[in-house]
């Protein structure tokens, strides 16, 4: 009994959290016209998806939006992150305070203060406005991962590659880059995902001009549950695996 | 001396706020010798080391290698390499990596490298390792390995800081004497910083004794035992006993020294202007201390001590005796000669007053 019961509820939690998504593959390849009637194996949902042209824009807008985004917040955020471990100045408390505002500020709020911003200053909504709003909320996420690594670096190392006769530039990319690396990896992999599935923010901030997939999808089930969006669903689960098992990869490989 | 000095420093201060760090040190280290600074924690070491590193820079003075002023040469072009504290190998790197890369830095090309990497870890006596992560060595293969990746430079000078520090003790013990003849094979000159008198002691041609940013003696490990220059030497280097009391009479550069109960001890005088009437510490060593059965008699002086205990440790076995509040330790030989001590007992210490030393109190 004592030896059942840890393992009952373990399974639940994973029943609860699994079989949500696996219905969603499994029905990605129903026959069938309704979501909740089973008519047979059948790609035509994956078809109907590829076909549709709006839909397939939509995905590369999306993934388009989600790279820069990602790569530009972890720049910024690694620099960020390496100008509040290493040096001491003014307002740096009040920095670090208020990265934690952006992340813990409920999003609509962002949403709105951002659009009304861009309206302010006029900018045209679409790609850059959705970049900028992006990078905005990623950056917080990029800054803490690095920071966390950063505070367990030895700070003799960069010294040593200097006493070894490594000028600033050298030592930067042969010991501090190396060493924060998963940091990086992880801050960018978190920015990327989270500009992929974001809702609130980009409804407020997006234009006619650059639709992304979250919004489209969006769109697409306030009408009632289509199939094709269970077939985009599984292209995108099997996306995040893969870029989760090639970071994963990449760590265990940067470890050796 | 002969020959050409490697290291040579005047008046280097280093200051932080109002408080100098280091002090107006000049020192000359020969080239081939062992140097070593010693010193309690805060007295400057550290800050010294890093102004011949060259991460600091010093408020006045020179630092000269080999006859060049370095004051304004940054670290990475100084013929000067470090093995720090905590070592700081580079994680990311395997241990072969890790040793060429001084050597990659001055474009060294890499079928020349692997020769010179394979050939210093054989030096070290970690033959056929450069393939290993360094977090898979053990801490003193480590600790061999950051003396590989400096000495494969071949650099002028070696500057050490604390790198023993984080070793057990016995690791430690077999270290200092590798150190030390790695240095010797090498023939590289070391600067070696602790605040570990043993190891300072044990490895160094030449020791530096440091206190408050100053140095108080630069002297040979022997000549620091013998003949301390200063109370502070006297009491930091070696274990000593230290009697505290009133200058009585100086003849012939030995000084009687009244303590507060009214015994007379005698010792040769260590600082100069020691005239009766003057406060004075005399320190003997605990081997210098015999008990009266065995003491020579003659000129020596003596002095009439409680047993309180006695602590026994192989070869440095103790006695801990009394005398008027203060506590004195001598040394028990372990070769049976040593008298039946019982706890309260009477027990006689007597020494050769030419072992004693009787400095002028210090002002605190």
């Amino acid at each position: 009994m004592n030896r059942w019961l840890p393992r009952t509820y373990l399974t639940l939690v994973y029943l609860l959290l699994y079989v949500p998504i696996v219905v969603l593959v499994v029905f990605s390849f129903n026959d069938s016209r309704t979501g909740y009637e089973w008519g047979g194996l059948s790609l035509r949902w994956y078809e109907a998806l590829l076909n549709n042209r709006a839909m397939v824009q939509a995905m590369w807008n999306s993934l388009w939006l989600a790279l820069s985004a990602a790569t530009v917040s972890t720049l910024i955020g690694a620099l960020t992150a390496l100008a509040l471990h290493r040096y001491r100045f003014r307002g740096k408390k009040v920095l670090n305070g208020m990265l934690f505002v952006v992340m813990m500020s409920p999003e609509i709020v962002l949403a709105i203060s951002l659009l009304a911003l861009f309206l302010l200053v006029g900018l045209q909504l679409g790609y850059v406005s959705l970049l900028l709003a992006h990078v905005t909320f990623c950056l917080p996420f990029v800054v803490i991962t690095v920071m966390a690594r950063l505070s367990g670096f030895d700070e003799r190392l960069p010294e040593a590659a200097r006493d070894l006769g490594a000028n600033d530039f050298t030592m930067t990319r042969t010991v501090l880059i190396p060493v924060i690396m998963p940091a990086l990896l992880a801050g960018w992999l978190l920015g990327f995902t989270l500009s992929l599935d974001d809702v609130v923010v980009s409804t407020f901030v997006s234009g006619p001009s650059y639709e992304i997939l979250p919004l489209r999808i969006y769109s697409m089930v306030r009408v009632g549950l289509k199939p094709e969006v269970n077939a985009l669903g599984t292209l995108l689960l099997v996306f995040s695996l893969v870029m989760l098992i090639l970071s994963q990869w990449i760590l265990l490989r940067s470890k050796r | 001396m002969a020959t050409e000095s490697d290291l040579s420093c005047s008046g280097l201060v280093r200051r932080f706020g109002n408080n100098a760090a280091v002090d107006h040190v000049s020192l000359d280290v020969p080239a081939g010798t062992f140097f070593s600074i010693l010193g309690p924690s805060g007295c400057g070491k550290t800050t010294l080391l890093r102004l011949l590193a060259g991460f600091d820079k010093p408020d006045e003075g020179d630092i000269f290698i080999r006859g060049h002023r370095m004051n304004e040469v940054p670290p990475n072009k100084r013929p000067v390499n470090m093995v720090f504290q905590h070592l700081a190998l580079f994680p990311t790197m395997s241990v072969g990596d890790n040793i060429g890369y001084g050597l990659k830095r001055k474009k060294v090309p890499a079928a020349e490298r692997r020769k010179r990497i394979a050939r210093v870890l054989e030096q070290v006596g970690l033959p056929e390792l450069e393939n290993r992560d360094p977090q898979e060595l053990s801490g003193g293969q480590r600790q061999r390995v950051a003396l590989a990746r400096c000495l494969v430079l071949e650099p002028t000078l070696l500057l050490l800081d604390e790198p023993l520090g984080a070793l057990d003790l016995k690791l430690r013990e077999q270290m200092k004497i590798e150190l030390k003849h790695l240095q010797k094979q090498f023939g590289t000159t070391f600067v070696y910083i602790t605040h570990d008198q043993s190891e300072a002691m044990v490895m160094s041609d030449q020791v530096a004794v440091m206190k408050n940013g100053r140095f108080e003696q630069v002297a040979p490990p022997e000549e620091l035992y013998r003949q301390p220059a200063t109370p502070f030497v006297a009491g930091f280097v070696g274990d000593n006993n230290r009697l505290a009391g009133t200058v009585v009479s100086v003849a012939d550069d030995v000084a009687a020294v009244r303590l507060s109960d009214g015994a007379v001890v005698r010792g040769r005088v260590a600082s100069a202007g020691l005239a009766p009437g003057a406060q004075a510490e005399l320190y003997i060593r605990p081997e210098s201390l015999s008990f009266s059965q065995t003491a020579a008699g003659g000129g020596s002086s003596s002095l009439q001590t409680r047993v309180r205990t006695t602590l026994f440790d192989g070869a440095n076995s103790r006695v801990e005796a009394e005398s008027n509040g203060q506590a004195l330790f001598a040394r028990l030989p372990q070769d049976g000669t040593a008298p039946a001590l019982t706890p309260d007992g009477h027990l006689e210490l007597s020494w050769d007053p030419d072992l004693a030393r009787v400095f002028g109190a210090s002002p605190q």
